[in-house]
């Protein structure tokens, strides 16, 4: 493929629905254990680090440490479960089961479906993300109507990290190379983005990587908007986290192009 | 003007890295025929039709599906073509009909659309009363006619099929040979690459030979046969047949040893046989000559790997 073709902006079709239901489909026979999944594990993190470090922390921010985690939790949990999507499924339906080799053969083309792949790992962090504004408002502390407003971040962040797992997937020569990518960017990623404590507690310098990262900025907008305020720089935020997804997406379309379509 | 072709290849050229596996092709299928594309492992044959999909981009050449330039308009093009790979591809996610329903959207039909089609399908490919079977609960045979009923989801004009009959045991074979036959009879037209020679003479109206990316030969079975190669083989093997074989070559008009066994071709092999007669501790095997004899003297008897 000459190099015209191979960068390309991707220009997938509305076709790539058809790849989000059948998506969609499966996860309809397994919803249950999974949503279950989504509530489980970070309801267990919650109450044994909310509940227990909050005893010891006291107040925080000038509110319980409980809100405080629960909030990068949203964040978060919508990370890994965008993440987990577009790496570990992704690739099995790409190298494993050959299902996108199955559906270019239909008048689909390999941007349709990795459109669809986006689109799908972004709805399981969607689904990961309410899971846990759920948990927040059983617990009280969302703060509605603006919480709400947590929704479209949770499907701002999902896309980042859909885009840029597809990308990582476009390289993967197994399913131990996603270690590297888990293990190397996305546990720092998580220690240092405001998760767990403010950002502001870091180091000048770690506190400048803390903001290069996507999560930094889901993190910045989705604490306020549950506790009911406007996120400060709420326009910059949004715009990082956008542009985390269109870089991501391009990148992946450019690697999988190189693989697949030879 | 002549009615357009179902599919047109010309001055075909794919490279990869340093090695060019499709050197100049130039095909032409008729609507309604059925195609064969023979050659060994590695000849081009799949490279050949993933181009014609439009899912690799070729270095030169032209491709027109259906009237369609391929790869520019591969997506209309593929639309109206049903597609069998080499691989059995099904979604183990899914039962046998979900599989064929969620095919379907990929060509954007309506679930409406296809429903009514599933039966039928599943008729075709002998899998009626298997709709709610799970994927992994199907034979070898079985899996190759759902890919068959999936290609044909949206009824299309055109049919590509990789080996389809690779793998199958003789049973499965003949019941998927039958059904193609039934999809020639019903005006499709049919492109099917194969290393069976059987199959190949059973199925295909017009075959063309490929090997080392190009093609070597191309007619009607009988057309290759008759114009390349002797019409009668005589086959011996035994103890003592590569003596046997100086005498041979005398009596017939041409004799190859392959391994243990002579072949020798002939148009009369009446000799030959008189020949062999005398030497009882040869066994001898005659009949007619048949395509992958033409295949073995155009490509040769080396492994391809």
């Amino acid at each position: 493929m000459d190099n015209t073709r191979l960068y390309a902006p991707p220009a997938p079709s509305l076709r790539f629905i058809a790849v989000w239901r059948r998506h969609f489909l499966v996860w309809r026979k397994l919803a249950i254990p999974s949503i279950l999944g989504n509530l489980a594990d970070p309801l267990i993190m919650l109450f044994g680090l909310g509940y227990g470090l909050g005893a010891v922390l006291g107040e925080f921010g000038g509110g319980s440490y409980f809100a405080f985690l629960a909030a990068g939790f949203m964040a978060s949990t919508t990370m890994y479960a965008a993440t987990f999507e577009s790496l570990f499924s992704a690739f099995s339906r790409m190298h494993v089961q050959k299902t996108w080799e199955a559906i270019v053969n239909a008048p689909m083309t390999l941007e349709d479906v990795l459109a669809g792949e986006w689109a799908w790992a972004a709805t399981k962090g969607l689904a990961a993300g309410i899971c846990l504004l759920a948990i927040v408002a059983v617990a009280g502390y969302a703060h509605f109507p603006l919480a709400l407003a947590s929704i479209p971040v949770v499907i701002l962040i999902g896309l980042a990290f859909a885009a840029l797992g597809l990308a990582v997937n476009a390289l993967a020569t197994g399913y131990d190379f996603f270690s590297y990518y888990m293990t190397l960017l996305l546990t720092p990623m998580m220690m240092l983005s405001g998760v767990f404590f403010p950002v502001e507690r870091l180091p000048p310098v770690l506190q400048a990587v803390a903001q290069a990262t996507p999560l930094y900025h889901g993190v910045e907008l989705v604490r306020p908007l549950l506790a009911g305020a406007v996120p400060v720089h709420a326009l910059l935020h949004v715009a990082a986290l956008a542009g985390y997804a269109a870089a991501g997406f391009y990148l992946a379309t450019v690697l999988t192009r190189r693989r697949l379509f030879k | 003007m002549s009615p357009p072709q179902a599919l047109q290849v010309r001055g075909l050229r794919k490279r990869y890295a340093d090695q060019e596996v499709v050197c100049g092709v130039d095909l032409e299928v008729a609507p309604g025929e059925c195609f064969g594309l023979l050659g060994p492992n590695g000849a081009g044959k799949t490279t050949t039709l993933r181009l014609c999909l439009g899912l690799a981009y070729p270095d030169a050449g032209e491709i027109r599906l259906l009237g369609n330039e391929v790869p520019a308009r591969a997506r209309e093009a593929r639309a109206q073509v049903g597609v069998v790979p080499q691989f059995d591809n099904l979604d183990p996610d899914f039962s046998v009909a979900e599989n064929l329903m969620v095919y379907g959207r990929y060509f954007g039909l309506t679930s409406r659309e296809i429903a009514p089609r599933i039966p039928l399908l599943l008729e075709f490919a002998g899998l009626a009363g298997r709709a709610e079977s799970k994927i992994q609960a199907l034979s070898g045979g079985m899996k190759r006619r759902l890919t068959l009923a999936r290609a044909l989801v949206n009824d299309p004009r055109v049919l590509f099929m990789d080996e389809p009959t690779t793998g199958l045991d003789p049973q499965a074979r003949h019941l998927i040979w039958e059904r193609l036959r039934r999809l020639t009879q019903e005006g499709r037209t049919l492109v099917l690459t194969t290393h069976f020679m059987e199959e190949a003479e059973r199925l295909c109206g017009r075959v063309a030979i490929m090997d080392h990316g190009g093609i070597i030969a191309q007619g009607t079975p009988r057309e290759l046969i008759a114009r390349h190669i002797e019409s009668q083989v005589v086959e011996a093997h035994g103890p003592g047949v590569e003596a046997w074989m100086a005498d041979a070559r005398s009596l017939a008009s041409r004799t190859e040893l392959a391994g243990e066994t002579v072949f020798c071709y002939a148009d009369n092999v009446e000799p030959v046989i008189a020949s062999l007669r005398s030497r009882t501790e040869l066994t001898y095997l005659h009949r007619p000559a048949n395509l992958e004899d033409l295949f073995l003297k155009l490509t040769g008897r080396d492994l391809r790997d």
